[in-house]
């Protein structure tokens, strides 16, 4: 099969390259920076060009869609253009190409309304009510795939919760670079359950839906699934695995959860008007993640893709701890997060 | 003539359907029988349903509703529905039918009726519902037509007013002059008053459907005079039809007409006293009171599913076709109508009452001074009584208790300290067949008043203390004080007998015959700790057959002597044949039975058996080391001849088994599993329990069954419900099935609770026990929980008690709950620990805790979200030991979506 992976510069790009390479699939990529992935054929490019999109999805069966605007603020219109009209250009092109499955890979918070979420199925995408700009235009990028679903192109839309795993810089490196500074508090109590995602279960997740767009057209054409590890902690238990697994001190001191929302949406207008600056250290969403439960039903989503994850947590931050024991720890403040279009 | 005519229902009421509404004079009724012929649907037979003051036949929509569904859904392949059709009218004067401006008796409303289904033509087999003062109406109407006469079905209603017995307060107040008029139609007081008792609050179109028909002071008249029509003295124009339908209620109970009886009882009306005055009419009704339904039961609770179910199990008639021909027929039903329990008590075995050996040991001469029950907590006489004086004793207790009227199936509560007097009262009671009412003081005072209500003894026999909260709560029953007072103290207590004017009225006194093994013999009540307490009924057969199982598995004979540290067991005694001590305790505190104690009681009676609680237990241990109080070599002589000591009435660890064998050496131990409904099922000992100990069967090894006690399990499903067909199959997680001889008779009024432990149970007597476990290879039963702390994870349902034994493991666990959190079918599987030492403040585990809690648990392949640490898991009060999962589930839930962490 010919696979067009878009957004393999990413930690999850990257390893749904590797998967499909190394059961013999052809890749190609599409992103603005080289893969990293070996044995895969690399187009640069950007969402926001029809012509590159459209050359880069010429000759492909199918395409997976990880490309997108994924920071927590910044300009409204950004995260449209890549998020929204990004995806619309891909889907075209792909329609002209004769493409025949199409996964979109999307993110629980397209149907999160702020409230804590405990043990609830993929709800419905929802643009209008979906929180903060990342979460609104994935919404949108995501009814717009599912929408294009029959005819020959099927589409499935997955939504990994929160994946992390060795070289992620969304998470594990924000949460041990703010720890090593001892900059990294616990929002209330720490104990609301968090579901996660260890790369490697997202990735053969991931696959596995594309395999049943062919296998399994009808049953999962047109549909959303959530995608975890099915095993979700406290996040204060993440929080402190993940440190661990990176040599760095855990974190220590608490700050109320009410005064974090707070604090953190001032942050956010902040941010608003210091444009350029990096990623802020607080945001009102970040501040309801960390401290509201957020888990899923996964029954529905193992049954139909014929895939259950893995990698247990436990295994996942033993591979962390061994990716930190062998490579350079950072000691540079993460950078911008990848806008990995 | 007419001031405003009959109207039928508006469209939109929520619940109803307009077709079932129609109008035929100046009546207003529903009847789904125009829609049963036009689906081309035959009646089995007719309910003939009666609303009361001041609601209307709205009141029935969900029964309607439900019986056209039953009557029109497909049946299976060879099975045949029954069909009902439901007939519920108006009153008139009441609802959407007619206002005539006539006031009428409640013989004119019965007769009234009667011309109605005459004029419908209604001449099929009929069954009657009625509710409130149409209850009353309806057995009016049943009673003149007994000939065609089906069944009669009862919520919340009345048909004697006791002499002498109080009206109750509400409707004093609403008959007071004045208040009358201007509660009951120039306001609509009366009919909010009786909305606004609904538990829960109506739905505001329900209630607004209820007003429908009352909305001016002219629609009320009804009310009012509905409310003037109640006869509550002798002299009332409706007193004599009412006692007239009284009496024909009696006779409809004679001839076995079957009979159901929904009772809500938080009713400030009809109270539990007319429930009581109901069953002794119908003693063959099934029966349930619903604990916290009120006045409006039928909006309370789901009433017309267990209707349906009685008119389907115990109104069909005796074949499906003869049911079909049989709506034309006339008498056909109530003839071929089956009666509840037509089972065999108690098999094949013979039937020797418990009180047998007691009157063989005091009329021989040979034993008639040997001791029966020694009391080590008492000084002076009642230390030690011999045979002859306890038979002796419970003779005149018993011709006295039936001189002062005491008869066969009359109620007596006993709230009587264990001890002698105790023990002479419950074996007098059971002699002369009164059903002794036995709730443990651990209920607390609601429970009891709960317990109290619920059984509505006639009789009850306390000491002070318990006559003075029976005075404060009101619990009902003829008081008889079981110790002297002064006649200020006896007139403030109402106590109308003492105890020893009774035996003294019956010295000399013929005793009546005795009852028979099918005759009820006591209502015991649960612990409250599983739940609500349930009253459980106990046949003579029964008890007799439960005395017979423990004395032939413990090997009970004449020379045993037998200890009883814990208070039940005190009783069975005589009983089982063998003298019993009482240790010098508190018997009702388990915690102040010491070591020394325990040799003494053995030393008193040389006795070979010894039966403790854990918490007795625990004590003992604690003591025997003591360095003033601890046992000396003639103690430890004493406590070595003991050989066979036994753990009952809650869990017990095999380290504390092991650490009071140790005590008595020469004893076996054993910890037999049982509960209120069936006390003796499986039993295990010391030995047993070390023999599995590397067995890798989650659970609590509780042992085999004993005598003729079977063991079943009824698997669960993904949604953690008990489904599967009973079966012995090793290794199946399910709900335990209890068959025994000495099983409970039934719950006490609680049909609908039978009904469910009855549920999908092999041929003969079953109960579910709500406990969930497995059976091993070999046969014996492991108990892993409760079926309502089942967790249903994704990967299927899950027993509590295997990963909490992995996880109570770990070093630093002292106790260990594991709940659920999360929505059923995907719950997640939480601990929370009681750790050492103990945790200042709730939350979460600290990591390395959680680290050792989550790996035992993987050891059992239980993966764990969280690890949360509590200062002290909360408990029942009765044992300290059961864990009220369902609190720490909800509380555990809470914290880990993030809320606030409080003390569970």
């Amino acid at each position: 099969m010919r696979v067009l992976v878009t957004g393999a510069s990413g930690l999850l790009g990257g390893a749904v390259a590797r998967v499909l390479a190394a059961r013999g699939d052809q890749v190609r990529t599409f992103q603005r920076r080289p893969s990293g992935v070996a044995g895969v054929e690399d187009v640069a490019g950007s969402l926001v060009d029809p012509r590159a999109v459209a050359a880069a999805v010429t000759g492909a069966d199918a395409v997976v869609h990880l490309a997108a605007k994924v920071s927590l603020t910044g300009d409204p219109a950004e995260f449209a253009a890549v998020n929204v009209d990004g995806t619309r250009t891909l889907l075209d092109a792909a329609e002209r190409a004769g493409v025949r499955a199409f996964v979109q890979v999307s993110s629980p918070s397209v149907a999160h309304l702020g409230d804590s979420l405990v043990g609830v199925g993929a709800g419905p995408a929802d643009p209008r009510r979906a929180r903060g700009e990342y979460a609104r235009t994935k919404a949108a990028g995501e009814l717009l795939a599912l929408a294009r679903d029959g005819g020959t192109l099927r589409v499935v839309a997955v939504r990994p919760h929160v994946v992390w795993g060795p070289g992620d810089t969304q998470l594990v490196e924000r949460v041990v670079d703010r720890a090593a500074r001892g900059r990294l508090p616990l929002l209330g109590h720490g104990a609301a359950l968090i579901d996660t995602t260890y790369v490697d279960n997202a990735a053969d997740g991931i696959v596995a839906a594309l395999d049943r767009l062919g296998d399994r057209t009808d049953v999962v054409g047109g549909r959303a699934y959530v995608l975890t590890n099915g095993e979700p902690r406290p996040v204060a238990d993440l929080l402190t695995g993940i440190c661990r697994a990176a040599g760095v001190e855990p974190p220590r001191w608490r700050v109320p959860a009410g005064l974090a929302r707070t604090a953190g949406g001032m942050v956010e207008a902040a941010w608003r008007v210091r444009p350029g600056a990096d990623e802020p250290p607080m945001t009102r969403f970040l501040a309801e993640q960390l401290s509201t439960a957020h888990w899923f039903d996964q029954r529905e989503t193992w049954s139909d893709l014929d895939w259950t994850p893995a990698t247990t947590i436990d295994e996942g931050l033993h591979h962390l701890t061994t990716h930190y024991a062998t490579t350079q720890p950072t000691t540079q403040p993460t950078t911008q997060a990848s806008n990995t279009t | 003539m007419s001031l405003r005519a009959a109207t039928s229902a508006p469209a939109g009421l929520p619940g109803l359907d307009p077709r079932f509404s129609h109008v035929r004079g100046e009546w207003h009724y529903l009847d789904n029988g125009p829609v049963l012929a036009a689906r081309g649907v035959h009646p089995t037979a007719t309910v003939l349903a009666v609303h009361g003051n001041p609601t209307w036949s709205y009141l029935w929509r969900d029964l309607i509703a439900a019986a056209t569904d039953r009557a029109t859904a497909p049946a299976a392949p060879g099975e045949v529905h029954d069909v009902w059709r439901v007939v519920a009218v108006d009153q008139l004067e009441m609802g959407l039918s007619a206002r005539t401006g006539r006031r009428r008796t409640l013989a004119e409303r019965v007769a009234d009726l009667g011309a109605f289904t005459e004029a419908l033509g209604l001449d099929g087999p009929v069954v009657t519902l009625g509710h409130d003062w149409g209850g009353v109406v309806s057995l009016g109407w049943a009673v003149d037509h007994a000939d065609r006469l089906a069944g009669v079905a009862l919520l919340n209603t009345a048909v004697h007013q006791p002499d002498g017995a109080a009206i109750p307060a509400p409707l004093r107040l609403a008959l007071a002059r004045g208040v009358h008029r201007l509660g009951t139609s120039t306001t609509p007081a009366f009919l909010e008053t009786t909305l606004a008792i609904a538990h829960p609050r109506l739905p505001d179109d329900v209630s607004r459907a209820y007003r429908l028909p009352y909305r001016s002071a002219a629609d009320r008249a009804g009310i009012e005079q509905f409310v003037a029509d109640i006869p509550v003295d002798l002299d009332h124009p409706s007193r004599a039809e009412l006692d007239r339908i009284a009496a024909g209620v009696a006779r409809l109970g004679a001839r076995d007409v079957p009979a159901l009886l929904l009772w809500g009882a938080r009713d400030p009306v009809f109270s539990d006293r007319y429930l009581d005055d109901l069953v002794s009419r119908l003693p063959g009704a099934h029966v349930h009171r619903f604990e916290h339904a009120g006045h409006l039961v039928a909006e309370d609770v789901d009433y017309a599913g267990p209707v349906l179910r009685w008119l389907e199990d115990d109104v069909r008639p005796a074949g499906p076709d003869t049911g079909r021909a049989g709506a034309g027929g006339t008498g056909a039903l109530a003839g071929s109508a089956t009666v509840s329990r037509d089972r065999p008590a108690s098999g094949t075995r013979t039937f020797r009452p418990i009180w047998a050996t007691l009157d063989e040991r005091g009329a021989d001469p040979a034993t008639a001074r040997e001791p029966a029950v020694l009391d080590l907590t008492a000084t002076g006489p009642g230390r030690e009584v011999s045979w002859g004086a306890l038979d002796h004793q419970v003779r005149r207790i018993a011709a006295g208790l039936h001189e002062v009227g005491v008869r066969r199936g009359d109620r007596v509560s006993l709230l009587v300290r264990p001890g002698p007097t105790l023990t002479a009262l419950v074996y007098a009671c059971l002699r002369i067949g009164a059903v002794v009412v036995v709730a443990d003081a651990g209920l607390g005072l609601r429970g009891l008043t709960r317990a109290q209500r619920g059984a509505w003894p006639q009789y009850l026999i306390g000491q002070t203390t318990a006559l003075a909260a029976a005075r404060a709560a009101g619990w009902p029953g003829v008081r008889i004080s079981a110790e002297p007072l002064d006649p200020v103290r006896r007139r403030v207590l109402g106590v109308e007998h003492e105890l020893v004017d009774v035996a003294r009225a019956g010295e000399g006194r013929e005793l009546p015959p005795e009852p028979g093994p099918d005759d009820a013999a006591a209502v015991l009540f649960t612990s409250g700790s599983t739940g609500p307490a349930k009253g459980v009924l106990y046949t003579h057969g029964r008890l007799s057959a439960l005395c017979e199982a423990l004395a032939a598995h413990l090997d009970v004979g004449p020379t045993t002597g037998l200890v009883t540290g814990f208070a039940p067991f005190a009783l069975l005694g005589p009983a089982l044949g063998t003298r019993s001590v009482t240790p010098d305790m508190d018997v009702s505190a388990p915690r102040t039975l010491t070591a020394r104690a325990v040799a003494d009681a053995v030393r008193a009676t040389d006795a070979r058996l010894v039966f403790l609680s854990p918490a007795a237990i625990l004590h003992v241990v604690e003591t025997a080391v003591d360095a003033d109080s601890g046992l000396d070599d003639a103690d430890r002589d004493a406590l070595g001849r003991v050989e066979t000591f036994l753990s009952t009435g809650a869990p017990i660890s095999a380290e504390l088994l092991a650490a009071a064998q140790s005590i008595m050496p020469g004893a076996e131990p054993h910890t037999p599993y049982g509960m209120t409904e069936c006390l003796l099922v499986t039993d295990v000992t010391l030995a047993g329990i070390r023999a599995v100990a590397d067995a890798p069967d989650a659970g609590v090894c509780v042992g085999r069954p004993v005598g003729s006690a079977r063991v079943l399990v009824s698997a669960l499903d993904d949604d953690g419900a008990a489904t599967g067909a009973p079966s012995d199959e090793p290794g199946v997680l399910g709900e335990v099935l209890i068959s025994a001889e000495h099983l409970k008779e039934s719950y006490d009024r609680r049909w609908l609770t039978d009904v469910a432990a009855e549920r999908d149970t092999p041929p003969g007597r079953w109960h579910r026990s709500g406990d969930v476990g497995h059976l091993d290879a070999d046969g014996r039963l492991w108990i892993e929980g409760r079926l309502a702390h089942v967790l249903t994870t994704a990967r299927g349902p899950l027993a509590p008690v295997g990963p909490e034994q992995a996880v109570e493991r770990v070093d630093a666990v002292r106790r260990a709950a594991v709940v659920g959190v999360g929505p059923a079918g995907v719950q997640q599987a939480v601990a929370v620990v009681e750790s050492l030492p103990a945790a200042r403040r709730p939350g979460l585990a600290p990591t390395a805790l959680a680290e050792a809690v989550r790996a035992a648990a993987a050891d059992v392949s239980v993966p764990i979200a969280a690890v949360l640490v509590v200062a002290e898991l909360p408990t029942d009060v009765r044992h300290n030991s059961k864990i009220d999962r369902a609190r720490l589930a909800s509380w555990a839930g809470r914290v880990l979506a993030g809320g606030r962490v409080g003390a569970p």
